[in-house]
């Protein structure tokens, strides 16, 4: 039996125990998922505050729904999902935060847009202190779409499936892939502005 | 002859190019593609670049003081319900 699978095994049993009322467990599923819960959260609203309540919310929710889990997913991605709509709502009712529109339609990736076309060097970030590169990678992520901001975070920065990220944003599979593939192209433009090569300014490739 | 992918169709296919789930027809023909087109090369390299950093982050962890109001709030929902 490999780890992974023994640790699953396991918490079907924390997720039994826990709904029989047994809050050990559950404070053992709470401690194995808070950092990952958080750190999404923090990533989608962009807010230490928010990300805090959407914390504590999700936590709540998952203890008082703990019934409906079925177990045909995993659990992560049963929590990942309740944490995911909590962290759109509060954006949702930031009222400042005016680039909050969760039920645009988007089309299918036709016309992804491509302005920047500049190499990097190999690895650029070593060019930046980690506080710098920290800035850059959040005040990019912020510029993204709420449902751009949150399908680039379950696959590529908290490295679900895209099924199960398709699972966690009651999306398709096509709208988390034609998402993703924009979150990733505007991302790398973003990110073009400080990683590109030096010297690569004058230098047309078209 | 198959008809020659145009950059649309290169970017169209860019994200499963980068995820490695594409299967080996298709794949072939996205690298003989970004041989000839400099661009392409270009934004498939910025692309898989920005995922790599963005997966590098550290994780940060949560403050111990904010672990224990998630605990003590836990606990007073969980002996409300009781």
């Amino acid at each position: 039996m490999t780890v992974s699978s023994q640790a699953s095994v396991e918490e079907i049993t924390l997720v039994t125990q826990a709904r029989e009322g047994d809050t050990r467990a559950f404070g053992e599923l709470v401690r194995r998922y808070e950092n990952k819960i958080f750190r999404l959260a923090q990533h989608i609203t962009q807010n230490r505050e928010d990300a805090e309540d959407v914390l504590q919310e999700t936590f709540m929710k998952a203890y008082e729904h703990l019934d409906q889990f079925k177990g045909d997913s995993k659990f992560y991605t049963w929590i990942v999902r309740i944490a995911v709509n909590q962290a759109l709502m509060k954006l949702r009712r930031r009222k400042t935060d005016k680039s909050v529109s969760l039920d645009e339609t988007i089309d299918t990736g036709e016309d992804t847009i491509v302005r920047e076309i500049a190499a990097w060097d190999e690895n650029p970030e070593q060019q930046f202190s980690r506080e710098e590169l920290g800035e850059v990678l959040d005040s990019a992520i912020q510029g993204l779409e709420p449902l751009y901001r949150s399908v680039f975070v379950l696959r590529d920065i908290e490295e679900m499936s895209t099924e199960e990220t398709a699972e966690a944003l009651n999306l398709s599979v096509p709208a988390v892939k034609s998402r993703l593939l924009r979150a990733r192209l505007q991302l790398r433009e973003k990110l073009t502005r400080y990683f590109k090569r030096k010297g690569d300014d004058a230098f047309a490739y078209l | 002859m198959t008809p020659l992918l145009t950059c649309k169709d290169f970017l169209r296919e860019l994200s499963d190019y980068l995820d490695e789930s594409l299967d080996a027809e298709i794949r072939a023909k996205l690298e003989k593609h970004i041989t000839e087109c400099p661009n392409c090369w270009v934004i498939a390299d910025t692309t898989r670049k920005t995922i790599k950093i963005y997966k590098g982050m550290e994780p940060y962890p949560i403050p111990s003081d904010m672990q224990d109001r998630l605990m003590a709030a836990l606990e007073k929902k969980i002996s409300a319900k009781k």
